[in-house]
């Protein structure tokens, strides 16, 4: 602050200083007299001076050295100046004289031309100049040629051409103008034009009859511009809907959706009462639809508890109101949609279901929400998520198939079940008490549409009941011998307390009697322990067996044993002639002679002699492993010393499997899998072209041409030549008006439109520069 | 009355036919109910001639025709129905008539899948859409031809004859001499007898249109004659043991196996070639669409002779023994050879070594006949036993039995009728319908001839059984053994001179190459893959690369800084690392379907706890 204070005193002193200097200078000027421009300049520069020095108040001091230049307007004594020097020095400038003549303007606008014109650039080289020619003389070239693609095509893949190429005949004379020239000759012609004429049917131009044709005026013209403006009415309508609802279904604002639907489902509300009032069928058929969403929302888990907004909620529910709220909302709406629609005609005995139904646990209901159907991975979710983890053995679960088989089939009609209905009731009761201790065990079920249902349900109750009393027991149990069991027993235990309930969840056959074997379970654990292995293993046996047992069959079936073969008796033939040379040996010499026949071939066993041979047949057809083991090589050599196995292992080149022989599973045959080479010199050996797999090509040759396989039409069309000129005939080239184009300009565009074929990208490039230049 | 002889088969169904075809002519104005006339006329009622208790049909032409015609123009008149009321107005003509049967006439579907070639349920690897679009074509041209096919199966007008006991009669009881007096006039002249008793056992051989009959005696006596008119072309002696006879390529020429070497006969009987470099023949093949003669020698020769260049094409060293079994498969001109072990060898004149053998009998082989479909052969061996085997593939007997005496002779018929010649007894077994297996059950019909038979042939075109023996040479009639619908550009038995002389020249233009003879014919319309593999190969190797090849991964150029060597690496890394993540988990795959197929395979007994200590 003080340098500050220091400085601006100091710049006040020297100012002052400044203005008495002046002073002092003014007065020899005065004293001079001199002239009053020199007086104005000295204050200029006086002026200048003081702007200087406020300039330099800042602290820093600034020599502005002018510059030196030659034409200025100022000159200073010290430095040449160049201010007011702004502009250029023009030629013109220059020309100009002080005066200004009307003769020298001619020249002047000359020069200004010759200004404005840009240098004339440098001429392109000779190959560039070929290039650009090359390439614009390129593009119109294919660009004509291109209106012949779709020509190009449709002959390279016609089945066969006809040259000279003709025009496509026109489509044919109907035969009514063919029968014009013609007139009735014979007496039966004469008689049956009578006929026609009598019944009036056109005969000569009878293309259509009196009625036809009025039928055929019969629109008139406003008519039909009124319904063509309909037509246009409803298009335009349609497009406008169509514009909206795409518009609507870009919105993405969720509240604005969510007010639309429940919009919607009021309206279909309302619309199914009315409908219900109306028309009951098609009412019928909208509750199927409710049924449906009903079913989605089963399905899902979109109004439960598990998503994110609902798990934040149930986090702000103890403490915030408004979101126990809304969670509470949105149970509700669960259970409003999974809730069974009534059909009004519904036995009452349904009714009681429904009743009961409220009775049923919460835990079992939300069972059946995520766990309906036969579906065993939503059925292994939902109990890990109860119960934690429950470790799956690998051998477990063919055992309560078969368990539950079985079952199936002592299954007793539910005469008993009414019995034993009081007990459940009971058990229920008390179920109910020990509910409230126990955290509630899942359990799958089956919901059942039958008449039935009660008791489903009351078995559903039991279960749960059991399995909850029975973990508690477990529980104790584990509690009271942790340090005794074995754990290996003790997870034993533990699986097949859960494995086999688990797992018959989804099957609905829980009769009373696995029941009464769940009731005993809870009385007998350890007893129960070896019986699903026993089991186990029987159901493995029957399984083994059953799979055994055509294995065998089969294995039988490949291998024919070949003494089987040849020595198996045939039965024999009763002729009714014999011939006379048996005969006579009929009866005492056929032994006889069987006697020696098997005398005769006893020496030579056909049999081991063909196994032999083909033993070597198949030796000599495998391919041979090539050894390179070099004796002596690392080790000691000599005679009598042979390389380590591990060594002759090491360098044995195993020779490749080949493909199983034919006659692999034949005994009785040896097939020679030499190949024909023959044979093979007329077998195609390239693929044409298209064909990528050698299959593909041998299904469009399969078919044989020859007449002497096919019908003549047939071997007529299968040897059609591709190519067919008529002799005698000038194939003259293709013209634009043989196929359908004119040669105007206008047709091209009308070809190029007709293309079916897109320009390529190269193509498109090449017109887009075209257009450019 | 009953039946038009059978010369005149060929000639008058054309009158048929054209009957057929005539109906009357409708004009366009005509009534509307003209169509109802379209139906069928019912043939006369059939006349059935009993006698005693069997019932005798034989190619009753003219009867049979009717009532095919008759149930076929049924049959349309049903569809044409279902048609109509699909679509009501087909297209109105000039006069308002309609078309009473519009759009082409319906085509059974069983009978056009007779005629597929292309078999679809093989899946076929995936495609190119350019590849696709000329499969697709393919395919179509094959329905449409054989839609054509079964169209002109109609032509066939001719039914074969047959044979049929009353209830609980069995045909084998029927004599030769009742079936004679039951037959027409002109096919009772078939049946006949040739007393020949002075030259030994009789071999025998049709020509191929079953016109001529040539027949050779042990003792040197060979002749050649139209059996049907009996007029006889030659008869010579050629002084010397006769083995075997056989027509070549057409009726004129005549090659007979004969005590040293093989010569070759015009129809006049002059000896036109002799062959000596067949020596000691035994039995004689004709192959009639490679133009070659086959002849299996005493000194286990197998010779393929080229009679349309008279070269020798192979000569097969068989190291068998004697030959003297042989037979040909028509379907696919292989040469079966049974030998002395029980076997019997298929051979090919390009192969060195059978293509198949096959363990038959314990005992030798006595007789090998095989079907004209090739799809069965029947042997007999010294076992006694008659088997018949599967030649698709399989080579298996799919039936057995034992004789009285093994047969020394089998042949089989154009339908597949099996006659077996034991001693004295010739026995025929029939299936059921064309080409299938004889049942040998119960004989279709046995005859005991003069002597014991030494050759026996089906003549083709004909229900007729020529029967070699020591005695002479005997004609049965045997109904439903032959084919009755003849082609008549191929073997026409009533062609002309002038004919068989074209015909002659056609078919040695269209003679088949003999290095095409192989198991499978059909496997000659397949890609050589291995050399198809080998080609491949060797254009890597020229090249330096796979030119088919898949191109490696290259990651596409992106924006904002996105395209950065890493990332490019990244994307790299990621596809290669997908492809061989795929690559496993299909080995993968495998591995584990193949531990589920030992898993399967029965482990002895459950395993226990003390398995462990099992060394």
């Amino acid at each position: 602050m003080q340098a500050a204070e220091m400085n601006a005193v100091r710049a006040a002193e020297s100012l002052l200083a400044l203005s008495q200097q002046e002073e002092l200078v003014d007065l020899p000027n005065h004293s001079l007299s001199a002239s009053e421009d020199e007086g104005d300049s000295d204050g200029e520069r006086k002026h200048q001076k003081l702007l200087e020095s406020i300039g330099s108040l800042d602290g820093k001091k600034r020599w502005k050295l002018a510059e030196r230049s030659e034409a200025c307007l100022k000159v200073s004594e010290f430095n040449v100046c160049s201010e007011g020097s702004g502009e250029k020095l023009l030629l013109s400038d220059l020309l100009e004289p002080a005066k200004t003549s009307s003769s020298l303007a001619a020249v002047k606008k000359q020069l200004n031309r010759v200004k404005s014109k840009k240098a004339v650039e440098l001429p392109l080289n000779k190959e560039e100049v070929e290039r650009i020619h090359r390439e614009v003389a390129f593009n119109k070239t294919s660009q004509t040629l291109s209106k012949w693609d779709p020509i190009v095509l449709k002959n390279r893949q016609a089945e066969q051409l006809v040259f000279p190429l003709e025009k496509e005949q026109p489509n044919f004379v109907p035969i009514e103008h063919v029968l014009s020239s013609w007139k009735a000759r014979t007496p039966l012609e004469q008689e049956v034009f009578n006929l026609l004429y009598k019944n009036k049917q056109p005969v000569t131009d009878p293309l259509l009859t009196p009625l036809e044709k009025a039928s055929l005026k019969a629109m008139s013209l406003e008519e039909a511009k009124m319904r063509r403006a309909e037509l246009q009415r409803a298009r335009a309508l349609q497009s406008y809907y169509e514009a909206r609802a795409r518009r609507e279904k870009k919105i993405k604002s969720k509240k604005y959706h969510k007010i639309v639907k429940k919009g919607k489902a009021k309206k279909a509300l309302k619309e199914f009462e009315q409908l219900q009032k109306v028309n009951p069928a098609a009412a019928l058929e909208e509750l199927e639809k409710i049924e449906k969403a009903r079913m989605m929302e089963r399905m899902s888990l979109k109004h439960q508890n598990s998503g994110k907004w609902a798990k934040s909620k149930a986090i702000m529910a103890k403490y915030d109101l408004e979101a126990r709220q809304a969670m509470q909302e949105q149970l509700a709406k669960n259970k409003e949609l999974t809730q069974k629609l009534q059909v009004v005609s519904e036995s009452e005995g349904e009714n009681g279901a429904e009743e009961e139904e409220l009775l049923v646990p919460d835990a079992v209901n939300e069972v059946q929400m995520c766990a309906d159907g036969p579906n065993p991975w939503m059925l292994r979710n939902c109990n890990s998520d109860a119960k934690g983890e429950v470790q799956k053995d690998p051998e477990q679960p063919p055992e309560p198939v078969v368990q539950e088989v079985s079952e199936s089939e002592d299954e007793r009609p539910g005469a008993e079940e009414e019995i034993l209905l009081h007990e459940f009731e009971e058990r229920r009761s008390l179920r109910k008490r020990s509910e409230l201790s126990q955290n509630a065990e899942p359990v799958g079920s089956q919901e059942t549409k039958d008449s039935s249902c009660q008791e489903v349900l009351s078995e559903l109750k039991l279960l749960t009941q059991k399995l909850n009393q029975k973990n508690h027991q477990s529980r104790k149990q584990k509690v009271s011998s942790v340090r005794t069991v074995l754990q290996v027993q003790k997870e034993e235990c533990a699986l097949e307390e859960e494995e086999p309930v688990l797992l018959q969840r989804p099957e609905r056959v829980q009769t009373l009697e696995d029941l009464e074997d769940l009731g005993h379970e809870e009385y007998s654990q350890n007893k129960e322990l070896p019986r699903p292995v026993m089991e186990e293993e029987k159901a493995e046996k029957t399984s083994n067996n059953q799979t055994d047992a055509p294995k065998e069959k089969k294995k039988k079936e490949q291998m024919i044993d070949l003494q089987n073969l040849l020595t198996t008796k045939s039965p024999s033939v009763k002729l009714l002639a014999v011939p006379t040379a048996v005969e006579e040996l009929e009866d005492e010499e056929e032994k006889h002679q069987k006697q020696i026949i098997k005398e005769a071939f006893a020496g030579d066993d056909v049999i081991r002699d063909f196994l032999k041979e083909k033993k070597e047949a198949v030796k000599a057809n495998k391919p041979k492993d090539v050894d390179l083991t070099l004796p002596g090589w690392g080790e000691w050599g000599g005679i009598g010393l042979k390389p380590s196995a591990k060594k002759r292992r090491r360098f044995l080149i195993k020779a490749p499997e080949g493909p199983p022989r034919k006659d692999k599973n034949l005994p009785n045959v040896i097939i020679s899998e030499k190949r024909n080479i023959h044979a093979a010199a007329h077998q195609v050996r390239v693929l044409p072209y298209p064909f990528t797999h050698h299959q593909q090509f041998e299904r469009t040759v399969q078919t044989p041409i020859g007449s002497t396989w096919n019908t003549q039409r047939a071997f007529q069309k299968l040897t059609t030549p591709k190519v067919v000129t008529k002799p005698g005939h000038i194939i003259k080239p293709i013209k634009a008006e043989d196929v359908g184009y004119c040669s105007s300009s206008r047709s091209d565009l009308s070809v190029t439109q007709s293309n079916p074929k897109r320009p390529s990208g190269h193509h498109k490039k090449q017109l887009k520069k075209i257009s450019r230049d | 009355m009953e039946t038009v002889p059978r010369p005149g088969r060929g000639v008058p169904p054309k009158k048929d036919k054209l009957q057929a075809k005539r109906k009357k002519p409708r004009r366009y104005w005509e009534e509307e109910t003209a169509p109802a006339v379209a139906g069928a006329s019912p043939g006369p009622p059939r006349k059935k001639k009993k006698k005693k208790n069997l019932e005798v049909r034989r190619q009753k032409q003219k009867n049979s025709h009717n009532s095919k015609k008759s149930r076929i123009s049924k049959k349309s008149q049903f569809r044409k129905k279902s048609r109509e009321q699909k679509k009501p107005g087909p297209q109105r003509t000039l006069s308002g008539a309609q078309d009473p049967f519009p759009g082409p006439a319906p085509v059974p579907l069983e009978v056009a899948r007779k005629f597929r070639r292309i078999d679809k349920s093989k899946e076929l690897p995936h495609s190119l859409p350019k590849t696709r679009s000329k499969l697709e074509v393919a395919e179509a041209l094959e329905e449409e031809i054989s839609v054509k096919a079964a169209r002109s199966e109609l032509l066939l007008a001719e039914e074969p004859g047959f044979l049929e006991g009353e209830d609980g009669e069995d045909t084998a009881k029927i004599r030769q001499a009742d079936i004679v007096e039951a037959v027409d006039i002109a096919s009772a002249a078939k049946h006949f007898d040739l007393n020949l008793r002075q030259f030994g056992p009789y071999r025998l051989n049709y020509s191929r249109t079953g016109r001529h009959l040539a027949f050779g005696g042990r003792r040197g006596h060979v002749a050649a004659f139209d059996w049907v008119t009996k007029k006889l072309m030659c008869e010579i002696n050629v002084m010397e043991a006769v083995r075997d006879i056989r027509f070549l390529h057409s009726e004129a020429l005549l090659a007979v196996a004969q005590n040293r070497w093989l010569h070759i006969y015009d129809n006049q009987g002059i000896e036109l070639h002799c062959i000596r470099r067949c020596d000691r023949v035994t039995r004689l093949e004709f192959l009639p669409f490679h133009f070659l003669l086959a002849t299996a020698s005493e000194t286990g020769f197998l010779t393929y002779l080229d009679v349309s260049v008279g070269k020798i094409v192979a000569a097969l060293n068989i190291r068998a023994g004697r030959l003297n079994v042989m037979a040909q498969n028509p379907y696919n001109a292989v040469i079966h050879l049974g030998h002395s072990n029980g076997t019997v060898s298929l051979w090919s004149p390009s192969v060195q070594e059978p293509l198949a053998k096959i363990l038959c009998h314990r005992g030798g082989i006595q007789a090998v006949a095989v079907d004209c479909t090739g799809t069965y052969m029947a042997t007999s061996g010294l076992d006694h036993q008659l088997k018949v085997f599967d030649l698709r593939g399989t080579f298996q007997p799919l039936s057995a039995r034992t004789l009285p005496q093994g047969a020394g002779h089998l042949a089989f018929s154009q339908r597949g009728l099996l006659a077996a010649g034991m001693g004295d007894v010739v026995n025929i077994w029939a299936g059921q319908g064309k080409a299938s297996l004889p049942s040998l059950e119960q004989p279709y019909l046995t005859h005991r001839l003069a002597g014991p038979v030494h050759g026996l042939q089906f003549c083709p075109f004909e229900d007729v059984l020529g029967v070699g023996h020591s005695g002479g040479i005997t004609s049965m009639l045997v109904p439903g053994a032959s084919e009755p619908n003849f082609d008549g550009l191929e073997s026409n038995p009533y062609r002309s001179r002038k004919q068989r002389q074209e015909w002659e020249v056609k078919a040695l233009l269209e003679k088949v190459p003999a290095e095409l003879i192989c198991l499978n014919p059909r496997a000659l319309a397949e890609v050589d893959v291995i050399s198809l593999e080998q080609h491949k190969k060797e254009r890597v190797e020229r090249l330096g690369y796979d030119p088919e090849a898949k191109a490696p991964f290259q990651p596409k150029a992106k924006q904002k800084g996105r395209s950065s060597t890493g990332s490019l690496v990244k994307r790299k890394k990621k596809v290669l690392a997908q492809e061989h993540r795929d690559k496993v988990r299909q080995s993968l795959e495998e591995q584990q379907k193949q531990k589920q197929k030992q898993k399967a395979k029965p482990t002895g007994a459950r395993p226990s706890a003390l398995d462990r200590f099992v060394r």
